[in-house]
């Protein structure tokens, strides 16, 4: 009886076929899956990473290999009013959107913190602009901001009374810009919002109790509570939220494709417009480069506010 | 003395105050409303405006469209169909719908694919050197498509993928993969190993480990990271407009903004009903995972 158990599990314990020890072979499984990954990211983004910085330093067009001109496309782009516009908008753009953003953002994140109804079903319904494809919603705004049908002018001029003629939204060079980035907050909020949010609801409880305890207004309570606890976080979604915008494509394009008269252009539509409907690879190529320090410069300080987490979370905790 | 006295009396006042709620009631509601209710009416009105406005110009006739003052631009007199159907039967948006459809659907399973295998590998098959790995992964999430478009156009080319689907199948997952993987190796982590041990013990292999025990475990993080992948190509528009020349190979967002564009005058009603059709597809896909959709979020900037 028990020797034809014992044999009947032996039976089951039947020795694994080479193929499945050659998977079992932790060298090569860790290859195997990192293989698609890496591949794909090698392939398509690394590769043309160097690719475009090599392009940068060419006068490539589109369908003729370029020869190396050195420093040409720089030189020619410092000596480029469009390209030192672009740069500024670019700046400006970046900065004025992030400040609202983020202004903004933390107070509705703040406000959805609080005790509400319905609170998920509000949370869905505000993330609602992010989820919504860009381009469309900008769209939107296109028709929102039209010199004649403007909705905003219908309200200023026919209900409210309070001006005479149409606002003119995109057909001037500043009220472009600042329509731009109206849209661009617009779209930026909810992301900033609900990031906070989850920060907001990983900060215990029993430290504003203590705080209160001690007779704390509100302001010190924010100041000296929500606002550490809330560093890592906002330092990690100002980081992306300073990346995406800075290399923002899809409004500028939509809305005012540049114009007027190149006053609303930044550094990655001015690279579109050379490099792929103008040809210019090389050129286009040299403007997208041109914003790398940018970048390089948000990631570092996203870098550090990482680093600085873990040194105030004590060592070897992550 | 006094101010031991003082500080007693303005404790007890403060333990009145907060002892007695309805005495203060009224003033509470009122700060309430003031101070919660108010800012987050105005902040839902602005930002679910575009999408009103939107819906309401798709669904108007032409002459109300144009005339403010003889209809209220917030309402719709007379409802039509007229730019669904123009744009159904006249225009090939069925066929823009389809492509988008497929590249999104695509790009989605490659990047799960390869990101899942990626994620156990750093995560779980522990080697050296995985964290650095994992880092230069996450770094890859921080090249923006806007400085990539166009070495990638050129290899594109190069490669003979001008113009087909497959341009931006292969292309989307480079920024869906980086954000995936940080999503799942978080998910990974959240799955006790002492689970991956005692199958090893009982004789599995790793691929049966991943397959019928951390994979079944990570089905939430799959849903996220699936559904952010979607939501992001079908959103994606720098690649679709630099990889895509004909007509019918466009995807939903270029093709409203380059094929229904025609000319000075712009049919706003068509355009807005463009854009409303195609916003619903995402739109809808995501109010059935909303909070898978936020978790993923959070939890990707949390990590």
């Amino acid at each position: 009886m028990s020797a034809t158990t014992a044999a009947d599990w032996l039976k089951t314990r039947r020795d694994p076929s080479w193929i499945a020890r050659l998977f079992d072979y932790k060298p090569l499984l860790i290859v195997l899956c990192l293989l698609p990954a890496v591949g794909l990211l090698m392939t398509f983004l690394t590769y043309p990473l160097g690719l475009g910085i090599f392009l940068a330093f060419t006068d490539t067009t589109i369908g003729r290999r370029g020869v190396w001109v050195g420093l040409e496309n720089f030189e020619y782009l410092l000596s480029d009013p469009l390209w030192w516009n672009a740069v500024f908008y670019s700046v400006f753009y970046t900065a004025v959107a992030t400040v609202l953003k983020f202004g903004l953002g933390l107070w509705l994140a703040l406000l959805l913190n609080q005790h509400l109804p319905f609170k998920s079903l509000l949370r869905a319904i505000i993330l609602l602009p992010w989820i919504v494809p860009t381009v469309l919603s900008a769209i939107a705004f296109w028709w929102i901001y039209d010199p004649q049908f403007s909705i905003i002018s219908y309200v200023f001029v026919e209900v409210l009374g309070w001006r005479t003629t149409n606002i003119d939204f995109i057909g001037s060079a500043w009220p472009a810009r600042w329509s731009l980035i109206a849209a661009n907050v617009w779209r930026g909020i909810p992301f900033v919002a609900i990031s906070l949010l989850a920060g907001l609801q990983t900060i215990s409880p029993s430290l504003y109790e203590a705080a209160l305890l001690d007779g704390s207004s509100a302001w010190q309570r924010f100041r000296f509570i929500t606002f550490p606890m809330l560093l890592p976080i906002l330092a990690i979604v100002m980081t992306f939220s300073i990346i995406f915008t800075f290399s923002d494509f899809q409004l500028v394009y939509a809305i005012t494709r540049g114009g007027p008269v190149n006053s609303t252009h930044l550094l990655a539509t001015l690279a579109f417009q050379r490099g792929i409907p103008g040809g210019q690879l090389g050129e286009g190529a040299a403007i997208a480069v041109s914003m790398i320090p940018f970048l390089v410069f948000a990631t570092l300080f996203s870098y550090f506010a990482l680093a600085r987490r873990k040194w105030q979370q004590g060592e070897g905790n992550d | 003395m006094t101010d031991a006295a003082a500080t007693a009396g303005s404790s007890a006042a403060a333990n009145a105050a907060s002892a007695q709620p309805e005495h203060m009631a009224w003033d509470s509601r009122a700060r309430r409303m003031v101070m919660l209710w108010l800012p987050l009416a105005c902040f839902v009105l602005i930002l679910l405006f575009p999408f009103y406005w939107m819906t309401v110009t798709a669904f108007k006739p032409d002459a109300e469209l144009y005339d403010f003052r003889a209809h209220n631009p917030f309402w719709i007199s007379s409802p039509t169909l007229n730019h669904i159907h123009k744009l159904l039967f006249e225009t090939a948006y069925p066929k823009w719908l389809m492509t988008t459809m497929l590249v999104a659907v695509c790009s989605t399973f490659l990047s799960l694919l390869s990101s899942t295998l990626a994620a156990y590998a750093i995560q779980r098959l522990r080697f050296k050197g995985s964290q650095y790995v994992g880092l230069a992964i996450y770094l890859a999430y921080l090249v923006p498509p806007s400085i990539q478009f166009i070495p990638l156009a050129a290899m594109v080319h190069q490669l003979g993928l001008f113009d087909t689907p497959f341009a931006l199948i292969l292309t989307y997952p480079t920024f869906l993969i980086p954000f995936c993987t940080w999503l799942l190796i978080g998910y990974f982590k959240s799955i006790p190993y002492e689970l991956e041990e005692c199958a090893l013990i009982d004789g599995a292999t790793r691929l049966q480990i991943l397959r019928q025990i951390t994979l079944p475990l990570a089905v939430p993080g799959l849903i996220s990271a699936g559904i952010f992948s979607f939501t992001l190509s079908w959103n994606e528009f720098i690649y679709a407009l630099a990889f895509i020349q004909s007509s019918e190979n466009k995807t939903v967002p270029v093709a409203i903004l380059t094929e229904l564009v025609t000319g000075d005058v712009y049919q706003w009603g068509a355009l807005m009903a463009g854009s409303l059709l195609g916003s619903l597809p995402v739109a809808i896909f995501y109010s059935f995972f909303v909070d898978y959709y936020v978790s993923s979020m959070t939890g990707a900037v949390k990590e």
